[in-house]
């Protein structure tokens, strides 16, 4: 058979010598190699107190975004929902009432959005096709739980907080 | 007759002190083994609970005691039990013979620092050491378990086989110095060369066999993990798999200290006799130079087992009866020439 690449080698197949035979110099071999290693660099990151940087485009935890004036921007048109190849993301949208009209930006809101973080694949999908501005993917990723059902974030854990006031933990 | 209260108390203390010394010792070996891997892999190893995860081993025993104790119902419960107790037994046992320092002088009264100077010191630890595979086989007969049993017959026979050429490299050893008593071959070693250096290949296949004898990594097939799912402890939980665990790091301790003692001088170190120093001060210099030998082995020990992937089983085999054992006979052969060529024949 023709070789794919130049780099084939063929397989040594001669009987060990006695000096292979002995294990011994190569099993100082193999330890001199870990003791080398002993004076390494450690590619370690000491996770909670010390975090690697994120490469910008990365994608993580989604926050749904409000305009200028604190109104949420998303009007439940269902355009992430539809765009979501892991089916991640449920909405039910709801009419603005009289009065509301600092709350929502448009007649129609999302009266609940949730997004299943344990399907949810970080495509960035959702955030292409919102017509609204109203859905961004974040630099920081879901924390760990004992629970799957804490993993369905809700409205109150993706809105970001209102302007001058603290969102809370 | 009397009994001579002051050397029972004597050796009271003594047997408690280098039990708790053995205990605590194997007790860091764990440590110590997670940090040679970490650090001979990059990693950092164990270093949140505690100071550079000195309290690592505290927490592990912890675990281990609240456990939940599980004995297999289709086991024999009686062997089962008996299985690791023996295991740990046998390996604090050894530890009566080796000589731990010389001898302090409190008050007017010699204090040896060794439990027990019998004549047949090398032969007591041979006779413990094969003990030692009761507690594998048992426990692994008792899980009624067919990994458990696969693997304690492999340590029986791998046990069995490598003792063999243990003894006889050790033969060599007792022709050289005409003794079996740990000690009076500790103290030949104070004026002379070591003995390391008389018997070079003796060591080597000494050092080969008590990897074998501990069941350490290349010859850890016991309890290859990953065929075995973990060998004749499979089926055990709770503190008694921890006394397996905790009985082969004192073996290492153990293994460490004879060979230390036999081929290194043991609590001898150069030019000690020309310090001119206290004898007493002497004695614990001694003391710690062993410590330091038996640490420098152990450090090996973990050094091998994070370097060599295990022995195929007939390789095993091959290595201890087509290799090792012809080997040592040879060289108790040359060492017997040598002695007589010496003495003029």
């Amino acid at each position: 058979m023709q070789a794919l690449t130049n780099r084939a080698k063929p397989v040594d197949r001669r009987p060990m010598t006695f000096v292979e035979r002995m294990y011994l110099p190569a099993i100082a071999k193999g330890m001199a190699i870990t003791f080398k290693h002993i004076f390494q660099k450690k590619e370690v990151v000491s996770y909670p107190e010390q975090k690697r940087e994120f490469s910008p485009v990365f994608r993580g935890l989604h926050v749904l975004n409000r305009d200028a004036e604190g109104r949420e921007n998303c009007t439940a048109c269902g355009l992430c929902a539809v765009s979501c190849p892991a089916e991640a993301i449920t909405m039910e949208g709801a009419e603005r009432k009289p009065g509301e009209e600092h709350l929502y930006r448009e007649e129609k809101y999302a009266a609940r959005y949730e997004i299943n973080m344990l399907r949810c694949i970080f495509c960035g999908f959702c955030e292409e096709a919102c017509p609204k501005d109203a859905i961004y993917l974040t630099e920081t990723f879901a924390p760990s739980n004992y629970k799957r059902e804490s993993f369905i974030y809700g409205k109150e854990d993706l809105l970001i907080p209102m302007p001058g006031e603290k969102k809370k933990a | 007759m009397t009994i001579d209260w002051v050397l029972i108390l004597e050796k009271i203390l003594l047997i408690s002190g280098v039990l708790v010394i053995s205990l605590v010792v194997a007790m860091y070996s764990t440590w110590g083994e997670r940090k040679v891997a970490a650090i001979m892999q990059d990693r950092l190893g164990p270093n949140r609970a505690g100071w550079i995860g000195l309290l690592q081993p505290l927490a592990d025993g912890g675990k281990l005691f609240f456990k939940e104790e599980i004995i297999p119902g289709s086991s024999n419960r009686f062997l089962f039990i008996l299985g690791p107790s023996l295991a740990m037994m046998v390996a604090c046992m050894t530890s009566a013979v080796i000589p731990w320092g010389d001898t302090l002088i409190i008050a007017g009264h010699t204090v040896s620092l060794q439990i027990a100077d019998i004549n047949i010191g090398m032969l007591y630890i041979f006779g413990v050491v094969s003990l030692g595979v009761y507690g594998i086989m048992l426990g692994g007969w008792a899980s009624n378990n067919k990994y458990s049993l696969l693997a304690s017959v492999r340590a029986a026979s791998q046990i069995i086989s490598y003792e063999l050429a243990m003894g006889l490299s050790l033969i060599a050893l007792v022709m050289l110095t005409g003794t079996l008593s740990l000690k009076e071959i500790v103290e030949q070693q104070r004026h002379g060369y070591w003995n390391f250096v008389y018997q070079p290949l003796g060591f080597v296949l000494f050092l080969i066999c008590s990897f074998a004898e501990c069941n350490r990594s290349p010859f850890d097939l016991p309890e290859a993990e990953n065929e075995l799912n973990g060998g004749y402890h499979l089926e055990y939980s709770s503190m008694k798999l921890g006394f397996y665990l905790f009985a082969e790091y004192i073996n290492m301790f153990i293994s460490s200290a004879v060979m230390a003692s036999l081929y290194f001088g043991g609590y001898c170190f150069p030019f000690m006799d020309k310090l001119g120093l206290d004898h007493n001060l002497l004695t614990i210099l001694g003391t710690a130079a062993l410590f330091f030998k038996t640490i420098c082995f152990i450090f090996f020990f973990m050094w091998v087992r994070w370097t060599i992937p295990r022995f195929r089983y007939d390789q095993l085999m091959r290595l201890g009866w087509n290799m090792m054992i012809p080997l040592a006979l040879a060289n108790m052969l040359l060492t017997g020439a040598a002695i007589l060529w010496k003495q003029g024949h």
